[in-house]
């Protein structure tokens, strides 16, 4: 093979975690190559958290505009005619964030000097990749490979991705509004789209083999989201399984479903829908890259095994992100590893050592979550106490209708030291307050750190000081 | 259901005793054979003891920081089937005692029935030590395992200034009734003063720190080597200019697999070459036997400074090794030491020792002997100096090595004609590969 690339560091992915470890690494002066098979960006920005915030925005615009149809409108502002939803226009709008991302992107690679190579990358050995460009075949060889290969939408055998059945990122690219929309899995990229379509205009139906949705949360967080699907005519189906789907006349798909425990000679229910949104969750991409090759260990999930440091059991071979086994698959956490890494080959001394992720999921209400729940808290034998504050009883909320989805923030603190060990958010619009509670765990703040800050009024960002305070058994804006 | 007597067992050799450093389980826990119970600090290294049973803990003796005797009893549990002991704490009284087959313990074990103290700050117990992302990325930059700092901010917050107190002057942790004083008193404020003499203070703050773990062990060592073996010291200076030059032309034309020559594996090799001449200064005396043991094998100690304090691994046969082996070997036993990952075998064994104060020179120094050893070997920076030769001033490179000896069994002239032999090897380098 003629063309051969030699590097110190190759990055095999260009997702939140690839192009940060790229970017990382040139910028400590390592001639770096990333290989990216499609644009740069990974699911979180060409697939993933990108484009569906755009189109969950884009959603809540649609849905507040028909807010003031109704017959003396709302807040004194009347719409007279129904607006229009353009669907191919809205997907475009969605494409341009995306396209500016990408761009964005693959100019702060370059700028920091690391070298950008479109195509598909196959591992020949641990160190070494070939990879398919649009000028043909080429080698790069390195002395250190960041495995970023990210994750995909795990497919059910019985109902594989074609026709109407679609994975998440089909559902970024309908070009219709469908009718009725039936998400398989009730997680939170299940519950994020369908409460997407259900305000673009269709019918929703959930079915969700746990026994509710978006389950990985408690009844306290889960009830406000419930709540709300419940007011907008969600169709929930929890503690059933999906069975499988046959393709009806008039370009409609039968779905199969059966409650968990029924008979097995009972027939399946079914329902009809438009399109199928099968999500149940993600897998590491290890096939078709010929990880095999590279002799790393993977988990009993397929998840490349990783230490504190993201190494891989083969020597200067390191796995970051989804595709690793460490951490949640998170484009943050990704991102975190992906630095982690760079500056490891670089020479520093560096492990991964977060108090908490942060997770947030964006429904309506939104839901943010950082380090414990309470219920984690008391089997981790922490002694407890926890404060709750609505945002009913903040004044910013009530100002841009935060308050009507019911949520509140809830936090918990050990009893003898007071250290903040997690926070619990529910509301419309939390989720740019997830910052405040991270940093308080980061640092390892007790309530009283929390409680002598002073927070700017009027904002949303009072309620985390009241929420402290309610734990302290002294809230101010509401009773004890 | 039975009761399981479990003793100390014998962790290495020539260890007759261990410091408990943690102990991992508490009364009540159900373990599976091999999962860890107890560390313990021996003179050598600390060693992780497994359990030896599937069982519930009934009793642990020993809190950290006490003494227990290789043989005695250090847990009970609570096993299926008959166990091996009678009835549970039946020879607590005796703790002392110790099993026929193990060797004799020195030191009278300090046992106690109550489980170890939580040696933590005012952290929460069970708690992961807490501190901002920068502290915990300085920390590991440092080395320095939070876990044991001490926190003085609220629930035991660990801060910037904690951590560099810390890395100044390393406490270990202390137990539960003094840790505020631990924590606190460093800090302790001076009498107040004007503005205007700000610079010039009266403090009267004290640190208390105790002395446990590897720094007892050190001190113990110190004073039964000083005590017992009457020191001699001998100091000479080494003309290192052409060995300087060898060295050079060996790095500078080293393979990519062969480690950078400091002139420390010369002395090794210059070392097995005059211990060849004066084997009486290659020995370990065993003082309560009244024998001298003449090793014909080499096996140097190379004393090294860590974060835990002095630690002495062991090179072992270097009588075997050519240069660039002995610097590997040296190169080995000293990172594992500082890492804190060497084997008992890595820091036992030694028939002589050298100590390197490296770049730190110094005119000379008293090193004490790491009994029972019979001599210890001081290496000083090598420095340009002027020198006469032939009625003129030239400038060499001169280094200047200390020495002690045992002079219970060895005399000043042997002690001398070992230092005076390895400078001549050291001196005309050529000879000490013939």
């Amino acid at each position: 093979m003629s063309n051969i690339r030699k590097c110190k560091v190759l990055v095999v992915g260009a997702g939140p975690g690839g192009y940060v470890a790229a970017i990382r690494s040139a910028q400590l002066g390592m001639d770096t190559v990333i290989v990216e098979g499609q644009r740069a960006g990974g699911t979180c920005l060409i697939r993933g958290c990108i484009p569906s915030k755009a189109m969950i925005h884009a959603a809540h615009r649609l849905h507040n505009i028909c807010d003031h149809m109704d017959e003396g409108g709302h807040m004194g502002i009347s719409v007279t005619a129904p607006p229009v939803l353009n669907m191919q226009g809205l997907v475009e709008w969605k494409e341009k964030i995306v396209t500016k991302l990408n761009k964005g992107v693959e100019h702060l690679i370059k700028a920091n000097g690391a070298e950008l190579i479109t195509g598909w990358a196959t591992f020949v050995d641990a160190k070494t990749v070939s990879v398919k460009t649009a000028d043909g075949e080429m080698r790069i060889e390195a002395e250190h490979v960041i495995m970023a290969l990210g994750s995909v939408p795990t497919e059910l055998p019985f109902m594989p991705f074609e026709n109407n059945v679609i994975s998440s990122k089909g559902a970024l690219e309908l070009q219709n509004v469908p009718e009725h929309l039936v998400v398989v899995g009730g997680g939170y990229i299940g519950l994020e789209l369908g409460i997407t379509y259900k305000l673009l205009g269709s019918e929703v139906t959930i079915l969700e083999a746990m026994d509710s949705v978006v389950p990985i949360f408690d009844k306290e967080v889960r009830r406000p989201v419930e709540l709300y699907l419940k007011k907008n005519k969600v169709k929930v189906h929890t503690g059933v399984f999906a069975k499988g789907v046959e393709d009806i006349k008039g370009g409609k798909t039968k779905v199969f479903f059966t409650p968990k425990d029924a008979d097995k000679d009972e027939p399946p229910q079914e329902i009809i829908a438009d399109k199928v949104l099968v999500t149940v969750g993600r897998r590491p991409n290890v096939k078709r890259c010929g990880i095999e090759a590279t002799g790393v260990s993977l988990d009993e999930m397929g998840f490349v095994k990783v230490d504190e440091r993201c190494a891989t059991n083969m020597r200067n071979v390191w796995a970051i992100g989804d595709v690793s086994n460490m951490g949640p698959m998170l484009a943050h956490d990704a991102s975190f590893q992906g630095e982690l890494v760079a500056e490891i080959i670089a020479g520093k001394k560096r492990i991964y050592d977060p108090v908490a992720v942060p997770a947030i999921v964006f429904t309506e209400p939104e839901i943010v979550s950082v380090g414990l729940s309470p219920d984690e808290a008391k089997e981790a034998g922490h002694p407890i106490i926890t404060g709750k504050f609505p945002l009913g009883a903040n004044g910013r909320a009530l100002t841009q209708e935060a308050e009507k989805t019911a949520g509140f923030i809830r936090v918990v603190a050990r009893e003898d030291t007071h250290q903040i060990l997690g926070i619990q958010c529910v509301g419309t619009h939390v989720s740019e307050l997830s910052g405040e509670f991270t940093l308080a765990l980061e640092m390892g703040a007790v309530l009283e750190d929390i409680a002598g800050t002073i927070h700017a009024h009027p904002t949303m960002s009072e309620i985390f000081h009241e929420g402290v305070l309610a734990t302290l058994g002294h809230a101010i804006h509401t009773t004890n | 259901m039975g009761i399981y007597a479990f003793k100390l067992p014998d962790i290495g050799e020539g260890v007759v005793e261990g410091e408990v450093v943690e102990w991992k389980v508490a009364v009540g826990d159900k373990l599976k054979e091999d999962d860890l119970i107890l560390s313990v600090m021996t003179d050598k290294a600390t060693v992780e003891i497994p359990s030896p049973v599937d069982g519930k803990v009934t009793m642990i003796k020993g809190g950290v920081g006490e003494i227990i005797a290789v043989g005695s009893v250090c847990i009970e549990f609570e096993v299926e089937g008959d166990g091996n002991a009678s009835a549970s704490s039946a020879d607590s009284k005796a703790a002392s005692t110790v099993v026929d087959d193990a060797p004799t313990p020195v030191a009278e074990p300090a046992l106690d029935d109550t489980p170890a103290p939580d040696t933590s700050s005012n952290r929460a117990p069970g708690t992961k030590p807490m501190a901002s992302p920068a502290v915990r990325r300085s920390a590991l930059e440092a080395g320095v395992d939070l876990d044991q700092v001490v926190g003085s901010g609220p629930a035991g917050r660990i801060t910037r200034a904690d951590l560099a107190a810390w890395i100044a002057n390393p406490v270990a942790p202390a137990s539960s009734d003094d840790s505020a004083t631990a924590s606190s008193s460093g800090s302790s404020v001076s009498t107040p003063v004007s503005a205007s003499s700000v610079a010039k203070v009266a403090k009267n703050g004290v640190t208390e720190i105790p002395v446990i773990g590897l720094r007892r062990k050190i001190a113990e060592q110190m004073v039964k080597s000083v005590t017992t073996i009457p020191h001699f010291s001998y100091f000479e200076e080494v003309d290192v200019t052409e060995l300087e030059s060898l060295r050079q032309h060996l790095n500078a034309n080293r393979s990519a697999d062969q480690p950078k020559l400091t002139y420390l594996p010369f002395i090794m090799q210059g070392l097995v070459k005059a211990l060849a001449d004066n084997p009486i200064c290659n020995a370990i005396y065993d003082d309560e036997a009244g024998k001298v043991f003449r090793h014909e094998a080499v096996h140097l100690g190379i004393a090294t400074q860590t974060d835990r304090g002095l630690y002495v691994p062991v090179v072992k046969h270097v009588e075997a090794m050519d240069v660039w082996t002995s610097a590997a070997e040296m190169m080995r036993v000293s990172d594992a030491a500082k890492k804190g990952t060497a084997s008992i075998d890595d820091l036992s064994g030694s028939t002589f020792t050298i100590t390197s104060l490296g770049r730190m020179g110094g005119l000379g120094a008293t090193p004490i002997i790491n009994k029972p050893e019979v001599g210890i070997l001081g290496v000083h920076n090598a420095v340009e100096t002027p020198v006469v030769i032939d009625g003129r001033i030239e400038v060499r490179r001169i280094m200047r090595l200390s020495s002690s000896w045992d002079h219970r069994v060895v005399d000043g002239w042997d002690g001398a004609m070992l230092v005076q032999s390895l400078k001549k090897y050291l001196e005309h380098p050529a000879t000490i590969f013939m």
